[in-house]
């Protein structure tokens, strides 16, 4: 029942992904690996695809994983799932409880899970770093490290920094990945 | 707010639809970058909401769950268009995002196995990485400075790494709902605190 798998799942990923963006990108990871519907890299070569095309991340995951695991079928319940939760819930707000916001129980939640949202961001992008990196998916995987990775995501944090104190503004994801595209060329094609 | 008329016609239908599906097939980068694409849409081209209206779309569409593509859409079309306003946008939003990548997941394999492209995309994998860690750090900026948010912020981003390392499984829907309790009972306690300064002081 991988259809059913994928809508539930999804389901659940868009019923509690707070903070847009990469507010869900920990519960997604959770999610594919434990599933075993991707592995690390490729979780993360679709993150990338997600990000250079228009449209909400969440939505493009969904599609493109869903597409993975069962074709068109698996990327339709996956995207309903993931679009359902936001559905139902601003419907209610809209139509009935315009003021749920307000209410101060609501605000002291809310109070307590954006931080907890980008503690969930941060940890992730340990572990995936940590994994990509070094090999260490887990304290028993053995030592490997992506010397070029490191190098690429050294040169990134490098170029970022000295673009935003010139610039005084980031750099676009899609630059980062063409950057990201190119130095992989160079330093895995010699 | 414009009056929402009882039956909206299927002209703003169409109309909800055309406007959400452009939304959907021009905005990159999400979340933000989306915010000032709307904004010009439905103020400033359409007049459908003013601003003042606009911004509190904006606050709902950030504080619950889901993207906020999705959350304006639904809201802004059923304000304007009723419960099939909603639908009409909603999915509108969302289609020009599942159509392209449901085509280029076609295709995302043979291209990957191409030898260059293959090298591109492990240079890729660490960009990403990147943009986790820099997406983090920039909302790491909006965490109030408060003992507490720190917590609530340190503790996930720490037991996370270190369960994951072991190979624990506990997923990220319990963090989420205990740091939200945890902030629902120190509003109890602060309120409480403040009812019983009250009752000293007659």
């Amino acid at each position: 029942m991988i259809l059913l798998s994928l809508f539930l799942t999804f389901l659940k990923i868009g019923a509690v992904s707070f903070g847009g963006g990469y507010g869900m990108i920990s519960l997604i990871r959770e999610e594919v690996l434990s599933h075993g519907w991707l592995a690390e890299d490729e979780f993360l070569n679709f993150i990338a695809v997600s990000e250079s095309t228009p449209g909400p991340l969440a939505v493009n995951m969904a599609t493109f994983i869903g597409s993975s695991q069962a074709g068109i079928l698996g990327s339709a319940v996956a995207t309903l799932g993931v679009i359902l939760p936001s559905f139902l819930i601003i419907l209610l707000i809209a139509a009935i409880l315009q003021n749920l916001l307000k209410y101060a129980g609501v605000q002291a939640f809310l109070g307590g899970v954006r931080p907890c949202v980008v503690g969930l961001i941060f940890g992730t992008a340990i572990t995936m770093a940590l994994s990509s990196f070094l090999g260490l998916a887990t304290v028993n995987s053995p030592l490997h490290a992506d010397l070029w990775g490191i190098a690429i995501f050294l040169l990134l944090l490098l170029f970022g920094a000295v673009y935003k104190k010139v610039k005084k503004k980031s750099l676009s994801p899609i630059v980062i990945i063409l950057i990201s595209a190119g130095l992989g060329v160079v330093f895995y094609g010699i | 707010m414009k009056k929402q008329s009882k039956q909206p016609g299927g002209k703003i239908i169409l109309s909800l639809f055309l406007t959400f599906l452009k939304i959907g097939a021009f905005t990159f980068g999400g979340g933000y970058a989306m915010i000032a694409l709307l904004e010009n849409e439905l103020v400033a081209k359409k007049g459908w909401i003013d601003r003042e209206e606009f911004l509190n779309v904006a606050a709902i569409a950030e504080s619950t769950p889901g993207p906020m593509a999705i959350n304006s859409a639904t809201y802004v079309g059923y304000r304007l268009g009723g419960f099939f306003g909603a639908l009409a946008s909603t999915l509108a939003v969302s289609l020009p995002s599942f159509v392209i990548i449901y085509l280029i997941s076609l295709f995302f394999d043979r291209f990957l196995s191409l030898t260059y492209v293959g090298y591109a995309f492990r240079g890729i994998q660490a960009g990403v990485i990147y943009l986790i860690f820099s997406a983090a750090v920039k909302m790491l900026k909006t965490v109030e400075k408060k003992p507490l948010s720190v917590l609530l912020f340190l503790l996930p981003a720490l037991a996370l790494t270190v369960l994951t390392l072991f190979a624990v499984d506990f997923s990220s829907v319990y963090y989420i709902l205990i740091c939200g309790a945890v902030g629902l009972m120190a509003q109890g306690v602060r309120a409480a605190a403040k009812k019983a300064k009250k009752e000293e002081q007659p």
